[in-house]
């Protein structure tokens, strides 16, 4: 189906050679928003909850999308990168050093995450779907009592103390590099082995697949995402406790990716911003919010199962390899 | 030196024995057919000749090596290919894609390759590629590479569940019941099928089959079993009139 798809890209937007041009003039547009205050800070802010938004479901679309696992557990992945970030910025790298060290923090909290998405592949090898899910919630309350038992983080306090250094350039950027990395890993090996657990996973490893080299491949990949959401969540909002980092919060991925489409990259993309813009414009709702969007999601539910685009994809996402077979196909 | 060498095979499961005391060799280029009653343990032989279950006793060696214990991921890539009895294809997949999982372990690109699409992950998928299309039209599956496979008839997707145990580049293929469900116009395009995929690969194939007309048509040599022993063995001819297979198939002439 996405193939066939990708074969009637006739579209003048969908050409791959506007894909580079397009983002650079993005990347160079979000740099000038702050500097010149194009936008007022609350839209500022709103766009880069929906990048961190968007980097959250693709990294939880990996897994659940794609391996076709059920995991909760982004929430405590986004934790432990928001803390470990958080804690490089604020007590070891020196204030005149912030420019470089940001960036490098934010990558020390998806390295220390994708450690713990590591730990989690390992029970992944024996256990599937509904008990792989409770090892994950699992994971999400001990993640939430370490912390709260941490004096030095502020324990069940929170943590605070972090300058406002997520910049919608910098949000625009992982958002961008998320994405590209969850489409290669996708149309590459790993990924099609991947894909061919969530089908079957007996007859993917009769095909010589390594399942556990995959598996832990991905649960590394989407931990590692997570925690760089967490990274830059924490330096936008400058406050992370650990009750921000419960299961409501994997809750809320979850919705985005099932919201969008499950299993489409383009689907998690669309579901995260929905999602994100949904709550923002029903503020104005007050505490009526939580009831108006859920029952939302259940008409979309009943009308669109799958979600908003199903497993489609946009055509320009398909790999120049894969491209060619489809031209050659045509002829 | 045989492909394939069985010593004493023997599982239960909990007290049933599924399977006991199999011997079997098999010699390069050979088919060879296993046919008994259900609940004989013929799949159980396959189950555990691809690792997914771990044989109680006796030993299994692929080209003089033991893979007893081994993971069945390892033990298809050294060479046992297997078709399912029950069509197990990744359906949500195209029929492309499912060709290409099989070359999981043929590809030469490492994590960073899969990550950040390097020049060599380009090299190498148009290889892989080029391959998959390649194994498609010999099997005059090219035109629905980009089909699910979920939504092949079921012939093809037989057929397709035979080429992607092909693309793993099988020395011995485990064919179970290939011809369950099909018409008789069907079972002779599958005989015909098998005799082509044997010529043009010389490989080894074992074929668990209730047809026959199959059987009798394809295997040099047959094993016969019965509550997990063997009960007879020797060529179609030999077996089609052993009293005690036909004992075990239709029960004691009165």
């Amino acid at each position: 189906m996405r193939n066939k798809i990708s074969q009637k890209r006739i579209s003048f937007f969908s050409r791959r050679r506007f894909v580079i041009p397009v983002l650079t003039a993005f990347f160079i547009l979000m740099l000038l928003l702050p500097r010149y205050h194009l936008l007022n800070p609350y839209l500022q802010q709103v766009l880069m909850y929906i990048g961190i938004n968007i980097i959250l479901a693709e990294s939880l679309n990996i897994i659940n999308g794609f391996m076709g696992e059920f995991s909760v557990g982004h929430a405590a992945f986004m934790s432990i990168g928001a803390y470990i970030a958080s804690i490089l910025t604020v007590k070891i790298i020196p204030a005149s050093m912030l420019a470089i060290g940001f960036p490098l923090a934010v990558i020390a909290g998806g390295l220390a995450a994708a450690g713990v998405g590591f730990l989690v592949a390992i029970p992944s090898f024996k256990i599937r779907g509904d008990y792989l899910a409770i090892v994950t919630l699992a994971l999400v309350m001990i993640v939430k009592s370490i912390i709260e038992n941490i004096d030095a983080v502020g324990a069940a306090r929170g943590f605070m103390g972090m300058d406002r250094l997520t910049t919608p350039a910098w949000v625009f950027f992982w958002t961008v590099l998320t994405v590209w990395v969850t489409r290669n890993f996708l149309y590459s090996n790993l990924g099609r082995g991947m894909l061919s657990i969530r089908e079957d996973e007996i007859a993917c490893e009769l095909m010589s697949v390594n399942t556990r080299k995959v598996k832990v491949m991905g649960f590394v990949v989407s931990a590692f995402f997570a925690g760089v959401a967490g990274g830059l969540f924490a330096h936008l909002i400058q406050y992370i406790n650990p009750s921000m980092f419960d299961i409501l919060k994997s809750t809320d991925i979850l919705i985005m990716i099932y919201l969008g489409g499950i299993g489409s990259i383009t689907g998690a993309i669309l579901g995260a911003t929905t999602y994100t813009l949904v709550l923002e414009l029903l503020r104005p709702l007050g505490i009526w919010r939580m009831v108006i969007l859920p029952l939302c999601l259940i008409v979309l539910m009943i009308f669109r199962p799958r979600g908003i685009i199903g497993i489609k994809e946009f055509s320009w996402f398909f790999p120049r390899t894969d491209k060619r077979v489809q031209i050659k196909e045509r002829v | 030196m045989p492909l394939l060498e069985i010593k004493g095979l023997t599982h239960h499961f909990g007290g049933l024995c599924a399977v006991s005391d199999f011997d079997l060799n098999i010699e390069p280029s050979e088919i060879v057919g296993i046919i008994g009653p259900n609940g004989a343990g013929k799949t159980t032989v396959f189950n555990i000749l691809t690792g997914i279950y771990r044989a109680e006793k006796g030993s299994i060696l692929l080209n003089g090596a033991q893979i007893v214990g081994k993971p069945p991921a390892f033990i298809a890539a050294s060479g046992i290919g297997r078709a399912f009895q029950n069509i197990r294809l990744f359906n949500g997949m195209s029929v492309l894609d499912n060709i290409r999982v099989a070359y999981f372990n043929n590809t030469r690109y490492g994590v960073l390759g899969s990550l950040f699409h390097t020049r060599r992950y380009r090299k190498e998928e148009h290889r892989i590629i080029d391959q998959a299309m390649g194994l498609l039209s010999l099997f005059e599956m090219d035109h629905l590479a980009f089909e699910l496979a979920g939504n092949l008839p079921y012939g093809l997707q037989r057929r397709l569940e035979i080429v992607r145990a092909l693309a793993t580049r099988p020395h011995l293929l485990l064919l179970d019941e290939p011809a369950a469900g099909m018409n008789p116009k069907e079972i002779d395009q599958l005989i015909e099928f098998i005799h082509m995929i044997h010529k043009e690969y010389r490989l080894s194939i074992i074929l668990i089959e209730h047809q026959m007309r199959l059987v009798m048509n394809i295997c040099q040599r047959m094993k016969v079993l019965d509550f997990g022993t063997t009960i007879a063995e020797g060529n179609p001819e030999a077996i089609q009139n052993d009293p005690i297979v036909l004992e075990a198939y239709l029960g004691l002439k009165t």
